[in-house]
């Protein structure tokens, strides 16, 4: 049987790893630093882990968790509720969008992005789905993908950011409006529907 | 009737928790009239699908060619 551990399969899902962890924790140095924690713990555990087969999503269950005690400790002493300049500023957007009795101006309103699954099979569309998860301000951008990528429970990410619920819905709100913008400006194009 | 703007809310929380019965009621009632909320509904969902799929592009061992 060859090693499941061989150096340079290894390397390669280290890239990704990195990829997901740096998105995540929006800064380099310290998703280096949950790279490589996950990677060593995979090591100890490799005598457990028997075949190649799942590899991969075994070593990212291992960085799912390390993402996680990382935004749990950063959440003690990082006020994720206080909105920065660029969430405000978001929300300033948002609101623009309405008329004064809070319906979408004619011109506002969500396109019709026609059959968006077909962007899905393009490599291109995830480069451009990439760059507005990085566009996102940085705490918008945690809660966000700890609920989508990391596949939290609302509850649990509340709890463990030390947040109310009701700043939770407001923050992914924010967040999926703004994903929402930016796809729609950088790929989908336009075609604005107001009711 | 529900503004867009409490509907965009609505959308969102739908994905977060169970809306109740008299939320999905005043939603669907205002999804039937208003194309821009219609297309901010299928556009909230495609957002939860495309992150699934990257999800499983980037962590697991089968790509996620599903």
């Amino acid at each position: 049987m060859t090693d499941a551990f061989d150096a340079e399969y290894l390397l390669a899902i280290r890239q990704d790893m990195l990829r997901f962890a740096r998105l995540q924790l929006r800064d380099d140095a310290v998703a280096e630093d949950a790279v490589q924690e996950a990677l060593a713990a995979a090591l100890d555990g490799r005598k457990e882990f028997a075949g190649r087969a799942a590899l991969k999503t075994w070593v990212f269950a291992i960085l799912r968790n390390k993402i996680v005690d990382t935004i749990r400790e950063r959440s003690r002493s990082v006020n994720v509720s206080a909105l920065s300049a660029e969430e405000e500023e978001m929300d300033q957007t948002f609101d623009r969008l309405f008329k004064p009795n809070a319906h979408w101006q004619p011109d506002q309103g969500p396109a019709a992005w026609g059959d968006p699954e077909a962007a899905l099979g393009q490599e291109q569309f995830w480069a451009v789905f990439e760059a507005c998860l990085k566009h996102l301000p940085a705490n918008t951008a945690r809660v966000f993908m700890m609920r989508e990528f990391l596949e939290f429970d609302t509850d649990e990410v509340c709890a463990e950011l030390q947040i109310s619920t009701s700043n939770c819905h407001v923050i992914l709100h924010r967040a999926r409006h703004g994903l929402r913008r930016c796809l729609e400006q950088t790929w989908f194009g336009n075609g604005a529907a107001s009711c | 009737m529900l503004s867009c703007k409490e509907v965009t809310h609505l959308l969102s929380e739908g994905l977060d928790r169970k809306l109740t019965v008299v939320e999905r009621v005043r939603l669907e009632m205002h999804l039937l009239i208003c194309g821009g909320c219609s297309n901010c509904r299928k556009q909230m969902d495609f957002l939860r699908s495309a992150c699934r799929r990257y999800v499983a592009k980037h962590t697991r061992d089968d790509d996620g060619a599903r």
